[in-house]
């Protein structure tokens, strides 16, 4: 036994250690930008000013955020049953159509608040069947579910080109997407919401499935440690053994999970399909369903960390941006590797720190 | 021995204190142990053993004390510097690689240089060595998961001596093995002792103490409240230190009553995972108002019976009844609907989520009840105010619903379980080794519930390895032994009678 196993108290472990590994991250991230010769702090400043400085800046990290939030749940909910979904992302692809599908057939006729929950359901039912066969081969054939949803990541991928390219592609046009949404298939911008804090939008997308997302978070919550259902759930994902004594029935919860993880990977696509580019695009996911990983994991599993890790890599995503925007010597490809290095430093090597602070603990408070 | 010279305290623990929130789990506790000798510690559930054992391993910090070895004092931060300062810890739950072989657990961590090859040779003939020196034979080849329990424990003291421990510490060490095993494990623990190695033994089993310990120290609610010469005590008077009052160490039953057949057992076959016949073609019945014990060496089949019976593992073939109807495939949750409660043998993997708070733990299986929330809501109002019920009456240390399962002692985590199950007020109640871990104060009171349980007209079929509590709670005996039922006593039965036939030698 090492010090892997003494306890620390929760303001440490939740807070603390997140904290120096976020520290940890932008020290060695600023250790890239000095080295290709610029200033890290003003790379820091433009970063943060970027993200969080103007109204339009909020606006687009919060357009950001909420994307990771829905993929940051789903692999949250599966986690808690014990299963690893690589598929968010795939699954977000899927939920896309399913929204596309009731924005095209229902935004003629009527306003967007009637077509809203519809295109839930819709986004929900397609990211949920999209994770189906996998959960399924999982539950009853035992085939790993980390190599099959990553399978589906590609097969939907071709899927929906093909869908794009030939089915829903608007006849006559160069680009593989579907028709501009009228109003009442789109979601509506939350400038209210930039506005009650003295802000402008601007041309940011934020809009109202970031209040569908924090609806989720509370749902989720209720969902893992307020029903019976999510009590199975964390019994089977702590210990299969102790589900089969108490007769939780593994297949059933192993489907149940996935289908919720699915439906909340492919509510996503409600966030960039119908709330800011009003129509269906090739690969509009654009990886957020692989930030939810990095996003879960942050927020350990938890839908309030959850929330403040989506928003951190939010944050990252839209101050990345304007960064390479403002400071030329700092690429695309730089702000992927500070991307990364948050990841690696947060999510990845978690743990790393702890064996030094427990013994720092140790001896400031025992003797 | 002359206690006076510190150079002959292999250990000496000074004013050691630790609390865990509001639970002071041990209060100043000082403590002697002389080098070359085997030192007892005993001690109700929950009373601080364990803790201070993990102080001394450098798995926790204690608030307040000195730790001194041979006289000096040290600072035990982690594991190794545990090792380092000589100390070797036998966890009761091994820490064992299961695919890995002896030779390749005992030098894990301990490889010596960059090629393995060169270490594995000088590790074999060190391992050779301590094998003559004390012992204990097992062979270096043989990959941990095939061995048996008592093998393996061999394993982890190999490791220990392997880093060179001159104090050897065994928590509960005889809780698993069966009783040649455990006379095994003793003669090891002697040769040690005669060779200079310094043994602490926690055990609830208080023959054991008095058969091999030199001196022993009796814990009560986080204080070191006795140390006796073991020569100059008595079983009884070790009782009555550790419990404060007076036990029963043989349960008072009237004579059984039995009624109908409750629970009957029709040719049942049950194979492992592997496709091994464990169970093989067993039938008997259990009545309404009797308990019935299964006597037998572990790994004959009375796990796989209990799990087939409790819905948990699927019988190949043959038939359960439950009050006459079949069973056999029916799921735990469909079961315990029927009035069936199942007391499972290893609580740590089956009966308990540890990480679960204690008071989720306590509707585990019956979590779909009404009364636990309506519809597909958990009411934790309810679920902790049900939870503090049992707390209350099966005397769960500390009294506390909302901390973590692991960090309740085994002893209170065992009542949890037996809480919960007896509590629904079940029909039939199968239970199996209802007291492994657990102290004597509460051994007599699980077996008075279960007691209880037969009078109050309940089928009640009990699996343990423990001969003594077989013979003490049964009304009727069966014996099983390679898979076989191999002949049924009277609760009567002379402890000679039955081990032969668990041996397999007389019917
Ligand atoms: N990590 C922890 N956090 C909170 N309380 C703890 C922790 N570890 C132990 N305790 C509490 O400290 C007390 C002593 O526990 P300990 O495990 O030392 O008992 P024990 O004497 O070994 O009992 P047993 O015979 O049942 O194994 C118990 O009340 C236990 O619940
Ligand atoms: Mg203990």
């Amino acid at each position: 036994m090492t010090t892997a196993s003494v306890p620390l108290p929760a303001w440490i472990n939740y807070g603390l250690i997140p904290l120096l590994n976020l520290v940890l991250a932008f020290f060695f991230s600023g250790l890239v930008v000095w080295a290709i010769g610029e200033s890290p702090f003003e790379a820091l400043q433009l970063l943060l000013i970027g993200a969080l400085g103007r109204g339009e800046g909020i606006g687009f990290t919060l357009f950001y955020t909420t994307s990771f939030i829905f993929t940051g749940l789903s692999v949250a909910v599966a986690i808690h049953a014990g299963l690893f979904n690589i598929g968010s992302e795939g699954q977000a692809y899927l939920g896309g159509l399913g929204a596309a599908l009731v924005a095209l057939a229902m935004d003629r006729y009527v306003p967007w608040y009637v077509t809203m929950p519809f295109a839930v359901i819709g986004a929900a039912l397609f990211g949920a069947a999209c994770a189906a066969i996998p959960a399924w081969l999982q539950a009853k054939r035992g085939s790993h579910i980390v190599i099959t949803t990553i399978m589906f990541n590609f097969i939907v991928s071709s899927l929906m080109n093909y869908m794009l390219v030939r089915v829903l592609i608007v006849p006559g046009k160069m680009a593989p997407e579907t028709r501009t949404f009228l109003p009442g298939g789109q979601l509506p911008k939350l400038d209210w919401l930039i506005a009650m804090f003295g802000g402008k939008i601007g041309a940011a997308p934020l809009n109202f499935s970031f209040l569908i997302a924090l609806i989720m978070c509370f749902l989720v919550w209720v969902l893992i440690w307020r029903t019976k259902l999510g009590y199975e759930m964390r019994t089977l994902g702590i210990s299969p053994t102790a589900a089969s004594y108490a007769g939780i029935r593994y297949s059933k919860i192993v489907m149940i999970t996935m289908l919720i993880s699915g439906g909340l990977a492919g509510m996503m696509a409600l966030n960039p399909v119908m709330g800011a580019s009003a129509r269906l695009q090739i690969e509009f996911v654009g990886g957020a369903g692989f930030v939810g990983i990095a996003v879960s994991l942050m927020g350990r599993n938890h839908p309030a960390g959850i929330i403040l890790a989506a928003l951190l890599f939010g944050i990252l995503y839209q101050g990345g941006a304007e960064l390479s925007f403002d400071m030329p010597g700092i690429t695309r490809d730089m702000i992927v590797v500070i991307q990364g290095m948050v990841i690696l430093f947060a999510g990845a090597l978690e743990y790393m720190l702890r064996p030094s602070i427990v013994r720092l603990y140790q001896q400031l408070t025992g003797k | 021995m002359s206690l006076d010279s510190p150079k002959e305290h292999a250990i000496e623990l000074v004013g050691i204190d630790k609390k865990f929130g509001t639970v002071h789990a041990n209060k100043n506790i000082n403590l002697t142990v002389a080098k070359g000798s085997i030192h007892g510690i005993i001690g109700e559930n929950g009373a601080g053993k364990s803790t201070l054992m993990s102080i001394l391993y450098g798995f926790y910090q204690a608030d307040h004390g000195e730790i001194r070895i041979s006289g000096k004092p040290v600072t035990i931060r982690d594991s190794q510097a545990a090792i380092a300062a000589g100390i070797g810890m036998v966890h009761q739950h091994f820490m064992l690689v299961e695919n890995f072989t002896v030779l390749e657990n005992v030098m894990l961590g301990a490889e010596g240089g960059q090629l393995l090859a060169k270490g594995v040779a000088s590790a074999r003939k060190e391992l050779k060595r301590l094998e003559d020196d004390y012992g204990l034979e097992v062979d270096p080849d043989a990959v941990i998961e095939e061995l048996p329990v008592g093998s393996q424990q061999r394993v982890e003291i190999l490791k220990a001596l392997y880093r060179g421990a001159d104090i050897l510490i065994l928590d509960e060490p005889t809780g698993v093995l069966t009783p040649p095993e455990a006379d095994h494990l003793f003669k090891v623990l002697r040769v040690l002792r005669d060779q200079g190695k310094t043994i602490i033994l926690i055990t609830h089993k208080l023959r054991e103490i008095m058969a091999i310990t030199d001196t022993v120290s009796v814990m009560r609610r986080g204080e070191m409240v006795a140390t006796r010469k073991t020569a100059e005590t008595t079983v009884e008077e070790l009782a009555e230190l550790m419990v404060g009052r007076r036990v029963l160490l043989r349960v008072e039953k009237g004579a059984a009553n039995p009624g109908g057949v409750l629970m009957s057992v029709r040719n049942l076959t049950v194979k492992d995972s592997r496709g091994v016949t464990m169970v093989d073609d067993v039938s008997f019945d259990v009545r309404a108002g009797e308990i019935v014990g299964i006597a037998g060496v572990a790994g004959n089949g009375q796990s796989e019976l209990l799990e087939a019976i409790a819905g948990i593992r699927k019988p190949s073939s043959g038939e359960i009844f439950i009050d006459g109807k079949p069973v056999a495939g029916v799921d735990p949750a469909g079961l315990r609907d029927l009035g069936l409660a199942h007391i499972p043998e290893d609580r740590h993997h089956m009966g308990l989520v540890l990480k679960f708070e204690e008071y989720e733990n306590s509707i585990l299986g019956y979590h779909r009840d009404p009364r636990y929330g309506r519809g597909p809501l958990l009411d934790l109002e309810a679920m902790r105010k049900d939870a503090e019920e049992k707390i209350g009456k099966y005397d769960i240390r500390p009294p506390n619903p909302r901390l973590r399962t692991a960090n309740f002692s085994g002893g209170n985590q065992q009542k949890i379980v037996v809480a919960r199950e007896i509590e629904r007020d079940p029909k039939m109640l199968i239970i199996g080794q209802p007291t492994r871990g657990v102290d004597i104060g509460a051994i007599e009171f699980i077996h008075k519930r279960i007691i209880e349980m037969r009078d109050a007209s309940k089928a009640v079929l009990l699996v343990s390895v423990e001969l003594d509590e077989i013979r003490s709670l049964s009304d009727r005996i069966l014996v099983m032994f390679a898979g076989k039922i191999v002949g049924e006593k009277s609760g009567e039965a002379g402890e000679q009678t039955l081990g032969l036939m668990m041996a397999g030698i007389a019917a």
